[in-house]
């Protein structure tokens, strides 16, 4: 299941304490209480409602052709008054930004994926298209999808910037993004990879997460692509039984006894090979459910990446720390347990006197305040950090558990409808066949 | 086709028309069934019973009344072709196969025999019914070898596909009111393999052979020149029918091959359901369920399969090959035909030759060799007087031979049309039943499967709204 839309569905995702008289009064409110962490969605009803093209000038100077989505947003309550939603349009890589500035900035929340930038595992060739129509229909259901998701979220939904996202089309929002200066705040990807290979205690907790996330991305993948193979054979052996529909055609023309019966039974298989479409059509919907969550495992894996991150610099802090306390402990006994560069130097030119003794300690000392400091500093970081990313880690599991569970639920639906269709198309045609 | 089923004819009574017959012979004379059979010498060797000649018209009438319900329960003789065995000798390798046959007929000595035979043998039989009756409809052959070559024929699948069809020959030809009662297929089905060695060697001489085939092409070649129109409209309509059938064979093909395919990918797609489960926790039992489902989708995929290459593919198959065999019927029909027509100018030639004044080629001859140029006219009258006469005759047996094979032709053509409709009616009928029974057992698996997710009514609803 995707995110919530309707307004009767409204109470499901997030909390549900709110009483309906509270959520009459916060019709215009959308910075709402952070301890309850209730979500947007219940304010504000959100949707992607077209896609057009545009043509327009890129930042090469080049004519190119792009697709807007236009974004309406109307309070829950003004529904019953019929007041005409806000809208504005936005482009794919607007979508882009916002999803990387909350990356970013809320780097222990699962952030919920983009729909696919280029479609990629298709089962029928024609759809590869970007300028498809059905393509096309299905980023923007997929967008519409993304913004649910970060709108349902306790945290991501109070975002200033989310907010104008959806609402203001005047201010230059390019502009606001960059301010925020998060590009600054972007961990690099070397960093990054550097960390994860050199940390030494991280929790076992994200380290099972990264592991989970690797299988869940090289399973979902594995099954995509079947998928997509077994609807492509599906296809082929419905479509071929159309011949049957124009041969029975053509030979119930030559047929005195026999013409009726094949007549009518062609007519079957020409439905029968009609329903394929719908079928698979309804089956790209559980496909792109699973896409989701295929897509939605590099964000688990940003998250754990950032624990690993945090924690090595937490763990590079405390080495330096106790590097210092002996440092100073050899300068104040006077001994030389460990090699190193000054005790050699020491051995072979000569101690130091006792007033550059005196001031080195009162570094060391300084040094060491700022340590603690420093260590103290990056524990809470990472501490709090482990922490929210916890609770959004598992609010995401339950979210998982529960939306898969239905997909797979629909997808057997999807399976019982086909045999029902098949059932009566063959009845059908058997019925035909007695006539003959 | 009601026939009576025990009415014996002595052996020493061979020259008339087969007992299973005879419950239709209500009024015929006896004496012009024997009449006509001391006229015709043309293939005999002294052999009294010999159900490769032609009969008369007059018999053939009564004989071509095949009533509309052939039931079973009226079936005399019960074969069945089984038990492939491979045999080896220094020069080949071939695969023989039991047939054995059960009846209470009386020109079968037993009432039970089993034999080994091979596909030679039944190459020679459906070649010696088509001599004698060559405008009756045998049914086909299964095809000599498959395109791929000799590897093929000792393949299982071949094999047991070759031996259903054989089956199905000697059966089709066992219903035949006519065919069943010739006495090639009565050694075919009793004789000793030793015995049928002696008995293939004896019919005409390879040169006779020889003389009838030249005659055939000569005929084909010249083409028949009134042929009757229901024979036209017969013929078109085997065009069209040969058509059809062709590519229905070909779809259904194509049909098996793409649902091999699906079933092939199907295979892999179950597992990886499995293979997810084992990372999830919550989840792993349902993804099980889902794997199971499709693994139980996919035998029954496999048995749908199984059962259109077994039923409805090897019927079509038959059909195509009907379709030639409808076609050479009708070329034949056409060729006898032909000749007649042929002896038929030939007799006007002669009698334009006889009633034209004595050439004078002939007069100067006459003249040479010193006879009365009067004698040699008159001996040129009577010369020509008995060419024609013997034309004439034989212009009476070939009008009969044309009478015989048109109405042995239209009573095998509306048999053979009730035969088409209900083999294919039936295998259609069969193929959508087991598609039925297909979808109907998948959908017990998912809803079986869907029974267990015991879902909550919101969550239904849900499903329900969403597109």
């Amino acid at each position: 299941m995707m995110a919530d839309s309707g307004p009767k569905e409204v109470a499901v995702i997030g909390n549900t304490e709110l009483t309906s008289a509270e959520l009459d009064n916060n019709i215009k409110n959308t910075m709402v209480e952070i301890e309850k962490g209730t979500s947007l969605l219940r304010k504000l009803e959100i949707s992607v409602a077209e896609a057009e093209k545009r043509t327009g000038k890129n930042t090469v100077n080049m004519q190119e052709i792009y697709t807007v989505y236009l974004i309406e947003t109307r309070p829950v309550d003004a529904l019953t008054e019929g007041i005409t939603p806000d809208s504005l349009w936005r482009r794919y890589s607007e979508f882009e930004l916002l999803r990387n500035y909350l990356l970013v900035t809320y780097p222990f929340v699962v952030v919920a994926p983009l729909p696919e930038k280029r479609a990629e595992i298709v089962w029928h060739k024609l759809s590869a298209d970007n300028m498809d129509p059905d393509f096309v229909e299905r980023r923007r259901v997929g967008l519409e999808n993304f913004l649910h998701r970060v709108a349902s979220h306790p945290v991501l939904c109070n975002d200033n910037i989310f907010n104008i996202f959806l609402t203001e089309q005047d201010k230059d929002w390019k502009e606001m993004v960059y301010e925020t200066g998060f590009q600054a705040k972007a961990d690099s990807r070397l960093k990054a990879v550097n960390a994860a290979f050199r940390v030494k205690n991280p929790d076992g907790r994200f380290t099972e997460l990264k592991h989970y996330s690797d299988e869940l991305q090289t399973v979902l993948s594995q099954l995509l692509r079947v998928r997509a193979r077994v609807a492509d054979r599906l296809y082929g052996v419905y479509k071929v039984h159309g011949n049957y529909g124009r041969v029975f055609s053509e030979w119930s023309a030559i047929e005195k006894e026999m013409g009726d019966g094949l007549q009518s039974a062609g007519h079957h298989m020409d439905a029968y090979a009609a329903s394929v479409d719908d079928i698979l059509e309804e089956e790209e919907h559980y496909a792109d459910q699973l896409k989701e969550y295929l897509f939605y495992t590099d964000a688990l894996r940003a998250v754990c990446r950032k624990h690993e991150l945090t924690q090595f610099e937490l763990e590079m802090v405390a080495l330096d720390l106790a590097c210092k306390k002996q440092q100073k402990e050899e300068l104040v006994t006077g001994t030389v347990r460990t090699f190193s560069l000054k005790g050699m130097t020491s051995k072979l030119f000569g101690q130091e006197t006792a007033e550059q003794r005196e001031a080195k300690l009162q570094v060391l000392e300084q040094q060491l305040k700022e340590g603690e400091e420093a260590v103290k500093e990056k524990n809470t970081e990472s501490d709090e950090f482990v922490k929210t990313a916890w609770v959004d880690i598992e609010r995401f599991k339950d979210q998982k558990d529960r939306d898969l569970k239905e997909a797979l639920i629909s997808y057997a639906v999807m399976q019982i409808s086909m045999c029902k269709k098949g059932i009566q198309v063959w009845t059908n045609a058997k019925e035909c066949f007695n006539k003959m | 086709m009601s026939r009576t089923i025990d009415a014996v004819v002595s052996p020493t009574q061979t020259n008339t028309i087969p007992a299973d017959i005879s419950g239709q012979m209500l009024d015929l004379d006896e004496d012009d069934d024997l009449e006509v059979f001391s006229k015709d010498l043309t293939l005999a060797d002294g052999n009294m019973f010999n159900a490769s000649m032609p009969t008369s018209p007059g018999s053939m009438v009564n004989q071509c009344k095949f009533e509309e319900d052939e039931e079973s329960d009226s079936k005399d003789i019960f074969i069945t072709v089984d038990n492939p065995e491979s045999h080896v000798t220094a020069i080949e390798t071939f695969i023989t196969y039991r047939v054995l046959t059960k009846t209470t007929r009386s020109e079968f000595d037993n009432s039970e025999y089993e034999v080994r035979r091979r596909y030679q043998d039944f190459l020679w039989l459906k070649g010696k019914l088509e001599d004698a009756h060559s405008t009756l409809i045998v049914h086909p052959l299964p095809e000599k070898f498959v395109v791929k070559g000799m590897v093929e024929r000792f393949n299982g699948d071949f094999i047991e596909t070759r031996r259903k069809a054989l089956h199905k020959f000697l059966n089709r030809i066992a219903d035949h009111p006519i065919l069943s009662c010739s006495e090639d297929f009565k050694v075919f089905l009793s004789a000793q393999a030793w015995e049928l060695t002696t008995y293939k060697k004896q019919g005409p001489g390879f040169l006779s052979r020889m003389g009838e085939t030249v005659r055939a092409v000569a005929n084909s070649v010249r083409g028949v020149k009134n042929r009757p129109e229901e024979f036209t409209a017969i013929q078109e309509y085997v065009e069209d029918f040969s058509n059809k059938i062709g590519s229905l064979d070909k779809v259904t093909q194509r049909i098996v091959k793409e649902q091999k395919e699906y079933l092939e990918e199907l295979k892999e797609y179950g597992p990886t359901y499995t293979l997810w489960s084992g990372s999830e926790e919550e989840l792993a039992e349902q993804l099980k369920g889902v794997a199971g489902c499709i693994e139980r989708c996919c035998k029954e995929t496999e048995e749908q399969v199984g059962h259109l290459s077994d039923t409805l593919v090897p019927v079509l198959h038959e059909y195509v090959l009907c379709a030639e065999t409808l076609k050479a019927v009708l070329r034949r029909r056409d060729n006898i035909q032909a000749e007649f027509e042929a002896k038929n100018e030939a007799l006007a030639t002669k009698k334009v030759d006889r009633d034209a004044e004595s050439s004078d080629l002939g007069f100067v001859w006459g003249s040479l060799l010193g006879k009365n140029p009067e004698e040699a006219r008159h001996q040129r009258q009577e010369r020509l007087d008995g060419e024609i006469e013997e034309l004439k005759e034989e212009i009476d047996k070939l009008e009969d031979r044309v009478e015989w094979a048109n109405n042995a032709l239209k009573g095998d053509w509306g048999r053979w049309q009730r035969s088409m409709r209900g083999d294919l009616k039936s295998a259609f009928l069969s193929t959508a039943e087991k598609n039925v029974d297909y979808y109907e057992k998948c959908l017990a698996v998912w809803e079986t499967f869907l029974l267990s997710q015991r879902t909550e009514p919101s969550e239904e609803t849900d499903r329900d709204n969403t597109p």
